[in-house]
């Protein structure tokens, strides 16, 4: 511990020195305009004290390179008139003055090769693109409302409005605001909504950011809400074959020809819950039944019943077998191996629940009576387990039944031995 | 008086006797339990010989097999240039058990359509992290298939 | 020739004239039944150096069954101990007698030792029995300590690391100690490797030798006579024979003791308290290491005065200080017999008594703290 004290005592010149030099072009470059803007802003957020952690600004592009202007100017008097100064764009302006160079192919290779350039022609197509350009709209997102302006960062850096864990955030800060969306007659709760999905938890909870954010499925410049008939490509992005599944089944013409948003229907959108075990069946809480009835002419109640059988003894079976080696668990026994072979079972009530969008009963009843074997199988070796641990309490009693006849007839071979 | 002693001496030896016996038997009986070697053979250590042959394998129809390696899956591949390889079975994302993938070449994860190419890397869909690969060995004249930790 | 009933006297009988024409054994039976044990207050002190010895029998038999599936090694250790325990039938209980024997018998070797301390039983002519068993003492700690990591799991891991830096700390020999103890810079598979010999190869060797010369020291001595006897001043004076009625007693407590050790076993085949050795998580280097990181209990005392020390103490290191004392105190407690000669001819010998308390209230209070502190 001391010697690390004093270690860094030692380096204290050198550290400071490199801290110096990280910042030298920092502080040497943005032209001139900072000069004078860093003394006139006050605040953290002003332009001058943001602009040192943009990305254009790290790639050496100054204010001028967007703003226009001579930078070595000494009065903005003069600067303002200078050949091509833009000043502050309004928000109807912003799209293209951003897409003077993120639209220009030739301009950003030199910059970022991998960077898409067609984010303004897909913006015109999302709403937000829309209503400004065609209703002049200037509340509507343009591309600082998302990405911030002056600390612009990589989507990929962390702290970035954009990065896939503060998109909900940044899109929330206009949709979950009521009044603000008021005019536009669309609900606000998606963001609340969205944060108790299964997909919200994974992403903001959990940090799996693998799970989507609201542009997964809405797109990003091109923000649009998918429509009835993409519904289930978007969602079949991640869950494949659920979406195959279904796109066999069929409820997948009936629902085009009903103008049923696909998943949606009995998922819901932002709101996405775990599926439970009585969605599918043909008791009140079904989801079945809203469409289904016992003799509406289609096969559909009848299916729905079967399926349920099948997937709720898979479920009993789970359950008797996790029951069965948390109870040897408890007595001591080692029941890792047990634990382990509960993943075949997990991985069929997951086939299982995909297999459901077959709407078939054949092809989930098969998968449930796997599963259920392979959990009976495990219910039986846990139960080998506890009758195990009452086997090795019953050896022990023999064992000592067996010392202790030895033991008192040691003592009394003793006590004649010695009376003697 | 002197007979009833002799008597009880006689009882208490034989009491001994079969005490040392039954006590002996209580012990052994573990110890010579304890040497059999159990069916599952040794302790698997860092590599396991699959319960199928090479043959099994290019005969599957799927092109891959699962197999338990220690307290995880492995998968095991006849790649389309005929190599057999093998690698870790959990999806990075979530855990759920992997699959070969004949018609796309590639390793998919049934649960978020994560995707894999053949050395294990995550291409696309939510898998943060590569699956790690293992050594494969094989016996040419038996067609067994070793799988050892380690890359392959 | 008359028909000769084949019965276990007159069979027991033979064999014995068999050997006895070949090794002449007749005089070595006809000492040892002369051999007494002294009956006084204090004989059942004289239980626990066989209750050690059962134990260390305990200990060969039940390594020697776990060498049959242990394999050493940072890829196999963890995993062939938990094939004992979850595949290999009655491996659990193998184990576990293993480890608890282990505790065992560290705790009856400690009263055995305190015992003949207290008893001065240790005096001319036993001061070699003594340095012996002092000795075989260290082997036996040694034994608790490099057996302890073998099962390579989180617990062990730590502990070993810990406990290996500690030797580190020493001056000038301290980093060539570590590193030979570890075989490398940090404890590693390497470290398997050197602990696995020591535990089974080495101590084992040195500890046979050692044991012949205290158990033959004994056997040529005789047991030691209460002090008071010496000075004349007890009345008359009681023995038993040694065969049969001491060794009779003797079975009957290793029985009862076996009996313990099985139901210990049984019940906590994981240990239970302070005594504890869950198998757990296997040992991972760059994981965090636990809250706490315990010695065994035996290694308490010395490890919780360690941290005790102040971290300079005029100007040299505390825990160097520390370690100096209690080396000290160690040899000081091994030379006992030749320095308590003097004290010994008084009429009792307080001085040594004092020395005696002293450290047996130290070990305990140092040990309580050690579990009461976090």
């Amino acid at each position: 511990m001391n010697r690390r004290i004093s270690i860094m005592r030692r380096l204290r010149p050198a550290v400071m020195l490199a801290v110096i030099m990280a910042l030298m072009p920092a502080i040497g470059r943005g032209d001139g305009c900072l000069d004078c803007h860093a003394t006139w802003e006050e605040g953290a957020k002003a332009p001058s004290k943001l602009i040192k952690f943009d990305v254009h600004f790290k790639a050496g592009l100054g204010c001028s390179d967007c703003h226009g202007g001579n930078p070595n100017a000494d009065d903005m008097d003069v600067v303002r008139k200078t050949k091509g100064f833009k000043g502050v764009p309004k928000p109807a302006e912003i799209p293209q003055f951003c897409a003077s160079c993120h639209s220009d192919p030739v301009y950003m290779v030199k910059h970022n090769p991998s960077l898409p350039t067609d984010q303004l022609e897909k913006y015109k197509t999302s709403v937000h693109g829309m209503r400004l350009f065609e209703k002049g709209d200037g509340k509507v997102a343009n591309c600082v409302s998302c990405h911030s302006v002056h600390n612009i960062e990589s989507p990929l850096t962390p702290t970035s409005t954009v990065n896939i864990q503060n998109v909900p955030k940044t899109c929330a800060k206009c949709h979950a605001d009521t009044s603000y969306m008021k005019e536009y007659g669309i609900p606000t709760n998606q963001y609340e909504e969205y944060q108790k999905s299964v997909h919200g938890i994974a992403l903001l909870v959990n940090k799996d950011n693998g799970a989507p954010a609201c542009n997964s499925c809405h797109g990003n410049h091109g923000a649009t809400p998918p429509g009835v008939t993409s519904l289930g490509a978007v969602c079949g992005l991640c869950h494949a074959l659920v979406a195959d599944n279904f796109a066999k089944s069929p409820h997948k013409k009936a629902f085009d020809e009903a103008g049923f948003p696909e998943c949606e229907t009995c998922h819901s959108n932002h709101f996405v819950q775990k599926p439970q075990l009585n969605w599918v069946g043909t008791s009140d809480s079904s989801l079945c039944v809203r469409c289904h009835a016992a003799n509406d002419g289609t096969r559909g109640f009848a299916v729905a019943d079967s399926i349920h059988m099948a997937l709720s003894h898979l479920n009993n079976a789970y359950n008797r077998a996790v029951g069965e080696i948390d109870q040897a668990d408890q007595k001591g026994m080692m029941v890792t191996d047990e634990r382990f072979a509960l993943n075949d079972v997990k991985q069929a009530i997951i086939q299982g629940a995909n297999e459901v969008h077959f709407f078939d009963a054949t092809v989930v009843t098969k998968t449930a009576q796997d599963g259920s074997a392979a959990a009976d199988k495990i219910y039986n070796s846990g139960q080998k387990k506890i009758s195990d641990y009452y086997f090795r309490r019953k050896g022990l009693g023999i064992a000592t039944l067996l010392i202790t006849i030895l033991v008192i007839a040691l003592y009394f071979k003793i006590r004649t031995l010695e009376k003697n | 008086m002197d007979n009833a002693n002799q008597d009880r001496r006689g009882f208490l030896n034989w009491l001994i006797g079969g005490g040392v016996i039954a006590f002996l038997g209580s012990v052994l009986y573990p110890v010579v339990k304890y040497m059999v070697p159990p069916a599952s053979g040794e302790a698997n250590v860092s590599q396991v010989k699959l319960p199928f042959k090479l043959k099994d394998l290019q005969e599957d129809e799927k092109h891959f097999r699962i197999f338990k390696f220690g307290r995880t899956l492995g998968i095991v591949i006849l790649t389309p240039d005929n190599q057999i390889r093998a690698l870790s079975a959990v999806c990075t994302h979530l855990d759920c058990t992997v699959q070969y993938r004949k018609d796309l070449g590639l390793i998919w994860c049934a649960c978020h359509n994560g995707k894999y190419d053949l050395e294990g890397r995550n291409i696309s869909g939510p898998p943060p992290r590569p699956l790690k690969q293992y050594a494969v060995h094989i016996n040419k004249t038996t067609g067994e298939i070793i799988v050892a930790e380690g890359q392959g | 020739m008359i028909e000769q009933k084949l019965e276990p006297k007159r069979v027991g009988k033979g064999l014995y004239t068999w050997v006895d024409e070949r090794l002449k054994i007749a005089t070595l039976v006809e000492y040892m039944s002369h051999k007494v044990v002294p009956k006084h207050r204090g004989s059942i002190w004289y239980y626990f150096g066989g209750a050690t010895l059962f134990f260390f029998v305990v200990q060969v038999v039940t390594g020697i069954l776990l060498l049959l599936y242990y394999r050493p090694g940072a890829d196999s250790g963890y995993e062939s101990v938990k094939f004992i325990i979850s595949e290999v039938s009655f491996g659990w209980l193998i184990r576990a007698i293993h480890s608890w024997s282990a505790n065992l018998m560290i705790l009856a070797a400690f009263i055995h030792m305190f015992s003949v301390f207290f008893t001065h039983a240790y005096r001319n002519p036993r001061e070699m029995t003594w340095v012996s068993g002092v000795l075989l003492l260290g082997l036996g700690l040694m034994f608790g300590f490099s057996g302890y990591l073998l099962p390579w799991n989180e617990l062990s891991f730590f502990a070993t690391r810990v406990g290996t830096g500690m030797a580190g700390a020493l001056p000038f020999v301290g980093k060539f100690l570590m590193t030979v103890m570890r075989g490398g810079d940090d404890v590693t598979g390497a470290t398997i490797g050197r602990f696995f010999g020591l535990h089974v190869a080495i101590l084992p060797g040195l500890f046979a030798v050692l044991l012949s010369f205290h158990l033959f020291f004994i056997q040529r001595q005789g047991m030691s006579e209460p002090l008071e006897w010496e000075k004349g001043a007890a009345g008359p004076r009681k023995y038993y024979p040694f065969f049969p009625n001491f060794l009779m007693r003797e079975l009957l407590i290793w029985l009862i003791m076996l009996n313990i050790l099985a139901v210990l076993a049984v019940v906590f085949p994981d240990g239970i308290g302070v005594v504890h050795w869950p198998l757990g998580q296997k040992a991972d280097p760059f994981a965090p290491p636990p809250p706490v990181i315990r010695p065994e209990w035996y290694f308490m005392f010395a490890f919780q005065a360690l941290k005790f020390m102040p971290a300079h103490l005029l100007s040299v290191e505390g825990e160097l200080i520390g370690i100096g004392v209690m080396s000290l105190g160690g040899l000081l407690w091994m030379l006992v017999p030749f320095l308590a000669r003097k004290n010994m001819e008084g009429q009792k010998p307080i001085l040594i008594n004092a020395f005696g308390w002293v450290v047996v209230i130290f070990i305990i209070t140092m040990t309580i703290i050690g579990y009461i502190l976090k």
